[in-house]
């Protein structure tokens, strides 16, 4: 026990999250008990009093901290492959076991745990400095807001899509009669600007808007990062030249969107939630729009250091930690290792031929192959032009977690590099 | 009673509002009609489609604050002047010396909000499949309304003149100068050229457009302040009033056929 690491406001600060953590789950206790579910409300009444407990530790000032221990393992599993690889794994084993996880009790298990773990990791200096970044708030407010939506959407798709299975019509079908606007909706949106403005008030009296020192073009700040919401476009740039990661990736994630309505040939799943019925959509979209935006997003605010190095969770930002870089190229790999020729007196165009010819080949012969195999079935149904804006836009879309799987596994800086035209891919 | 009765049938008042107060059904509808701001609504809507579980309300919670930032926006224009010599130091006093001065974390932290509401509100709407026929086109109309969203919070960045507002800016912008052809560090510019002469070079390239120099400076000041308390704002106006026009047009809030 260090209790002299925690500051006598931040613990009566603690304390008063676990009271409202207290609160929450005697709630859910309640509710448990008012659905006769004894079991789960004996379970959620203890967690409650578990809360209680450390609400009243906090407020005595008994100075309990997540141990070293914990901390150290925590930091050695991070890594951006095993970050990346464990968004993608929980974004599977969601989507696969969706009954299971859209459980209101399995949600509020995972909900519990989080907020427990983040009162706990509150008590490290390291991970409260980055987490309490005035900045930073908005990014913790899209975590919550985020996982919450995903989870409320599913579990609608989840009844929905058990109700279609047996000849139902969806829950959204049910209330189909009309009401007046004046008064059931704008009673509803005069509620919702007085609840917002609200927030925003509260919010803005508690957390100053951050004014760091004036503006000098000779002082670089280490890590200098762009405004959070491009922060997943910034994780990019690790793996690819500013020309795809801020140019061309961007433009093809607005016009990948435009276009999606015109590509999207599936009628059903209109005006409700469903996952059966719209397998491959919903799928992608959550890949594109969890996974590569807001999961970076995430790890380019929290987990991005000086020098753009990764820290874990608990890990001190230290400016002079180094990480070994040894990426060599794809046309290392080819003449080098492969043919043992030197590449010296090679010209860019035979020089680069391997990459070329397997970029062209991804774009320009991936699309064909899949029509005749095992995407036939939409080819046949999209047609032509469909099909094809369909494949190159989630190429696009994957050449991100191809570039990531290649630079992790085999070390690969560029598959194309004709720096003589800033051609690098 | 009889004073709210005396300005009820004051000519002053029926000039305002041209019918009795919306109790009964005929007038909850006249309501709608008479008023300008309230005829963006339909007269009625399907229950299923305003139930707060199903809309989420991010749509209308972004466009409330397009309004507050529009308002805080306005305001906080009184006390800024977007030149070097006085960014930094108006915004110091917005602080330090003005009355209740929350204006600036109105503005910022409703910013922040909007950018995540949009993402949400455009999230329910795809995955209620909303933008599926016939509201193809006002789902692009919404993409547009994102990217505009994003111009506007990444160009409000810059004008507080700090550490945090030049060096984001300036790695943000720094893509521009790879963009292929139109970027002096982009693929292609280089062939890009007359007689020998290039025509994209670091004084002409898509980078200098954005910034009106070479790095981020007074001009890159002037020209996201204008962008961001003018340009990009009246276009945001022109697209929410088609993007909303096209709701009603398009068959209203969805909802299962």
């Amino acid at each position: 026990m260090h209790s002299n690491h925690l500051s006598s406001s931040l613990q009566i600060g603690l304390g008063f999250y676990y009271v409202i953590l207290a609160i929450m789950n005697f709630a859910f206790a309640s509710y448990q008990s008012k659905i006769l579910n004894k079991r789960q409300a004996g379970i959620w009444t203890t967690v409650a009093c578990l809360f209680l407990v450390h609400a009243v530790a906090n407020f005595m000032h008994l100075g309990w901290t997540l141990s070293d221990g914990i901390k150290q393992s925590v930091d050695a599993v991070m890594n951006p492959v095993s970050y990346f690889v464990m968004a993608v794994a929980g974004l599977t084993a969601f989507l696969y076991w969706r009954k299971f996880f859209t459980e209101p009790v399995v949600a509020w298990t995972i909900l519990s745990a989080g907020l427990l773990f983040s009162g706990w990791a509150m008590t490290d200096a390291t991970f409260r400095a980055i987490i309490t970044k005035p900045d930073n708030v908005p990014i913790v407010m899209l975590i919550f807001s985020v996982g919450y939506t995903t989870w409320l959407a599913m579990r609608k798709a989840v009844i929905n899509d058990a109700r279609i299975a047996i000849g139902e019509a969806p829950l959204e079908k049910l209330e189909d009669d009309k009401v007046l606007v004046w008064p059931d909706l704008v009673y509803t949106e005069l509620l919702a600007m007085v609840i917002c403005t609200f927030i925003l008030v509260v919010w803005s009296v508690v957390l100053k808007a951050p004014l760091e020192a004036p503006a000098a073009s000779s002082k670089i700040p280490n890590p200098s990062k762009a405004p959070w919401y491009f922060l997943g476009l910034q994780e990019m740039l690790v793996y690819f030249d500013p020309w795809m990661a801020g140019v061309v990736l961007p433009t093809m994630i607005i016009v990948g969107l435009i276009a999606l309505p015109y590509i999207d040939f599936n009628q059903k799943g209109n005006g409700y939630f469903t996952f059966v019925q719209r397998r491959f959509a919903i799928t992608t979209f959550l890949l594109g729009f969890v996974v590569l935006w807001v999961v970076l997003i995430v790890l380019g605010t929290f987990l991005r250091g000086p020098n753009w190095n990764f820290f874990g969770l608990f890990e001190p930002w230290d400016p002079h930690k180094t990480v070994p870089l040894n990426n060599i190229n794809l046309s290392d790999y080819v003449w080098l290792f492969g043919f043992g020729r030197s590449m010296e007196s090679m010209g860019w165009f035979m020089r680069e031929l391997p990459g070329i010819a397997l970029v062209l080949a991804y774009l320009l012969l991936l699309p064909p192959l899949l029509a005749k195999t095992i995407m036939r079935s939409y080819f046949v149904k999209m047609g032509f032009i469909r099909f094809f804006l369909l494949v190159t836009l989630i190429q696009f879309m994957m050449a991100l977690p191809i570039k990531m799987v290649l630079r992790w596994t085999i070390n690969l800086k560029y598959i194309v590099f004709i720096p003589e035209a800033f051609f690098n891919i | 009673m009889a004073i709210g009765d005396f300005i009820r049938n004051s000519q002053v008042w029926k000039s305002i509002f041209r019918h009795p107060a919306p109790r009964d059904r005929r007038n909850r509808v006249v309501v709608m009609l008479t008023n300008v701001f309230l005829h963006l609504h339909p007269v009625s809507v399907r229950k299923s489609g305003i139930a707060l579980s199903y809309t989420w309300c991010m749509g209308g919670i972004t466009f409330f604050l397009f309004l507050v930032e529009t308002v805080t926006g306005v305001l906080l224009m009184f006390y800024y002047r977007p030149t070097l010599e006085h960014a930094y130091n108006d915004i110091l006093s917005l602080r330090d010396v003005l009355t209740l001065g929350i204006l600036r974390e109105m503005h910022r932290w409703g910013a922040h909000a909007m950018v995540i509401t949009i993402w949400l509100h455009m999230y329910r709407v795809f995955l209620t499949g909303s933008y599926k026929p016939p509201r193809e086109f006002n789902w692009g109309v919404g993409v547009i309304l994102l990217v505009l969203t994003l111009l506007l919070s990444f160009t409000g960045y810059l004008l507080p003149w700090d550490q945090l507002a030049i060096w984001a800016i300036t790695v943000g912008s720094n893509m521009a100068r790879a963009t292929p052809l139109l970027g002096y560090e982009g693929p292609g510019a280089k062939f890009l050229q007359i007689g020998g002469v290039e025509l994209i070079h670091s004084g002409s390239d898509a980078r200098f457009l954005l910034l009106g120099g070479r790095f981020v400076g007074e001009t890159a000041l002037l020209r996201f302040y204008v962008l961001h308390c003018v340009a990009i704002p009246l276009a945001v106006a022109l697209l929410i009033a088609v993007h909303f026009w096209r709701v009603r047009k398009d068959g209203g809030i969805s909802g299962a056929l």
